[in-house]
């Protein structure tokens, strides 16, 4: 597994976020194609969860958008088969832990790897519960990928030792959404990291501009941006995918 | 009865993200180390007694033991209590944890709003700022506790998302939480979320069956057959049953909100008609549709519009120690005007959903055998809603 590793290769990676069937597959779809074609490195896909506690009000609302338009496990798993016929750069689905359980962790996993999902992020599986999840997606050979938090403190060292695919290191504390400034002492986090592991690692929450995008990268091995995208679907629908493609490439060139 | 990762069986956890791992470790920590401190149990002990009106009376129901014509029937008065519900118990302990660990701001979810008043009387009392999450639908059914918690200087935000009640007042709670943990402690009103607080809200609500246990014992001379109380997320059923766990002759029955019955959409009815999840931070049963996707749950009572229970009742109905029985809002109403009528006692009609189940079963046992029903709050402020309920325009 590779996929991931590779992204991580020549540069520093762009890392989009997009929640499936917001408003439908077909616009996520081009959307994700648009990303890619503009620049982004790897795609994190929502499956939407009626009750998304670590997300802010913007993805909140496409996670509500997607459940209202229909949108089912199932579907979504269909809807990453058909785009796998194009798209090569790695994919990891971002959901909560009830989602994959209600599943059946094996068959989730499992189904993972046969369309081709390289990782698994669940922001409400904290280090102390992962037993449940990363055995299972051991077996697959499927990531499951660590989160690290500005509170983490000496928890980072244990967690980047174990961490596979990247670590997602949370850049401020709070839910998901646009920050006109992010505090956090990154730098201390990323080279407690970089100490323990050779993993890449990616900070997201709340970057939206070029100039953060540029800065977060500078500190680690890429950005990762949700809701800045998720705006263009809130306001353009499936208009979206042209908005994300210049919007992408506009994070891109300035990293 | 938990282990050391907060386990109850299989159920439980710390399903959170982890901005919050440490803000709970650090919890767990101070509340290992005050549990035993004989300062802070004698700071919480006088204001149980002094502040909230501990201990709470043992009511022997004389006039509905002789209607129902079964079995002698005591009703645990929590509604006497300072705030009007057992939900005081939990947050005098919560709070002065929070004081002694460095906390200025207290934060809490509420449906009926009976958590909510409690914490901000709490915050008043210790000098601390607090701000209570509502869902906005909870906000207009329960007007005046909104109020309440305004008049006691608590900020109350109405919370619009998903269904707009409890389970997304506890969602917006978590947020909060995650975004403000330096100063702010979460004051989680149930058995429910992260461990350790399913640990912690039931040992502060335990005093509920320590009190029932001596008094019974002292008016009695012997334990209760069945000791009786409604669950939402379940702390004052925990609150009630937990003494009494090590006793197999006394019965512990918990009563779900069965809303418009179980065999339809519009329940809360968790263990009834859920199955097994992660959500809120815990493993438990929840009323979810088979992608996993919470259910949106609905009953008559705000208290108990909760799709989840608390993981120690999980566990409990696994082992078959505890009986889980539905009561439909009908027969809460029913319940509710019943009590009000025979004993001159208005529960809260969370609380009704217990009187209902005894009404069912008192019938069907004898004189010589005890039911304890414990009635959780006062019902106060379900009146203008039960009114409308039977078809009066009264409004707040």
């Amino acid at each position: 597994m590779n996929r991931i590793a590779d992204s991580f290769n020549n540069n520093k990676a762009f890392i989009a976020f997009i929640t499936c069937g917001d408003p439908d597959l077909e616009t996520t779809g081009a959307a994700v194609r648009e990303a890619v074609k503009n620049g982004a490195d790897l795609i994190e896909l929502g499956i939407p969860f009626s009750d998304p506690t670590a997300e802010g009000p913007v993805i909140q609302g496409a996670n509500l958008r997607a459940l209202t338009a229909g949108i089912t496990t199932d579907k979504v798993f269909d809807f990453v088969r058909d785009l796998r016929k194009d798209v090569t750069v790695p994919l990891v689905f971002m959901t909560y832990a009830n989602v994959v359980f209600s599943y059946g962790t094996e068959r989730f996993v499992k189904t993972c790897r046969e369309v081709g999902i390289d990782g698994i992020i669940l922001p409400d599986v904290p280090f102390e519960e992962k037993e449940d999840f990363a055995p299972t997606c051991r077996k697959y050979d499927v990531a499951f990928i660590s989160l690290i938090a500005p509170t983490s403190g000496e928890r980072i060292a244990m967690i980047a030792r174990e961490a596979e695919g990247f670590i997602y290191v949370v850049s401020s504390l709070g839910v998901t959404g646009t920050r006109s400034e992010i505090k956090t002492d990154l730098k201390s986090i990323v080279d407690v990291i970089r100490g323990v592991t050779d993993i890449p690692c990616a900070i997201g929450f709340g970057i939206s501009t070029p100039e953060q995008a540029a800065k977060m990268s500078a500190l680690s091995d890429g950005a990762i941006v949700g809701s800045a995208i998720i705006k263009y679907l809130e306001k353009y629908g499936t208009e979206a995918p042209k908005y994300i493609g210049e919007y992408v490439k506009s994070m891109k060139d300035a990293m | 009865m938990s282990n050391q990762n907060g386990r109850f069986g299989i159920h439980g956890g710390q399903y959170i993200p982890e901005a919050l791992m440490n803000a709970v470790i650090e919890l767990e920590e101070a509340y290992n180390k005050y549990k035993n401190d004989p300062e802070f149990n004698r700071e919480l002990q006088e204001l149980l007694n002094e502040y909230a009106g501990r201990p709470s009376r043992l009511y022997y129901a004389e006039k509905m033991t002789k209607d129902l014509g079964g079995a002698k029937i005591y009703l645990k008065r929590e509604d006497l209590n300072h705030t009007g519900s057992h939900k005081i118990n939990n947050v005098l302990g919560q709070a002065l944890l929070a004081k002694k660990m460095g906390k200025t701001r207290l934060i809490a979810e509420t449906g009926a709003g009976q958590h909510g008043v409690a914490t901000a009387t709490a915050a008043a009392l210790m000098n601390m700022e607090c701000v209570v999450f509502m869902g906005e639908e909870d906000t207009i059914r329960q007007a005046l506790n909104v109020y309440r918690m305004r008049l006691l200087g608590a900020t109350v935000v109405p919370v619009k998302s998903g269904t707009a009640t409890l389970k997304d007042a506890v969602s917006e709670a978590m947020r909060e939480w995650t975004s403000r943990i330096d100063d702010t402690h979460y004051c989680l009103g149930s058995v429910m979320g992260p461990h350790p607080f399913p640990t912690i809200v039931r040992d502060f609500q335990a005093v509920i069956s320590k009190e029932i246990k001596e008094q019974i014992l002292d008016k009695e001379g012997r334990l209760p057959d069945a000791v009786i109380a409604c669950v939402g997320g379940g702390s004052n059923s925990i609150g009630t049953f937990y003494n009494f766990i090590e006793d197999k002759g006394v019965r512990l029955i918990g009563c779900e909100a069965a809303g418009h019955g179980i065999d339809t959409f519009e329940t809360a009815a968790t263990i009834n008609t859920g199955k097994l999840g992660i959500f809120h931070g815990m493993k438990s049963y929840f009323c979810q549709d088979e992608y996993g996707q919470i259910a949106p749950v609905y009953s008559i009572s705000a208290g108990l519009d909760y799709p989840g229970v608390g993981p120690e009742h999980a566990y409990l109905h696994d082992i078959g120690r505890a009986e889980y029985v539905p009561v439909t809002d009908e027969e809460a109403v029913c319940a509710f005007e019943y009590l009000s009528r025979t004993e001159g006692i208005i529960p809260a009609i969370e609380s009704a959903h217990a009187v209902a189940h005894a009404m069912k079963i008192a019938p069907t046992m004898s004189p010589d055998q005890i039911i304890v029903i414990t009635i959780s709050g006062r019902g106060d402020k379900d009146c203008a809603a039960i009114a409308r309920y039977r078809g009066e325009d009264l409004h707040e």
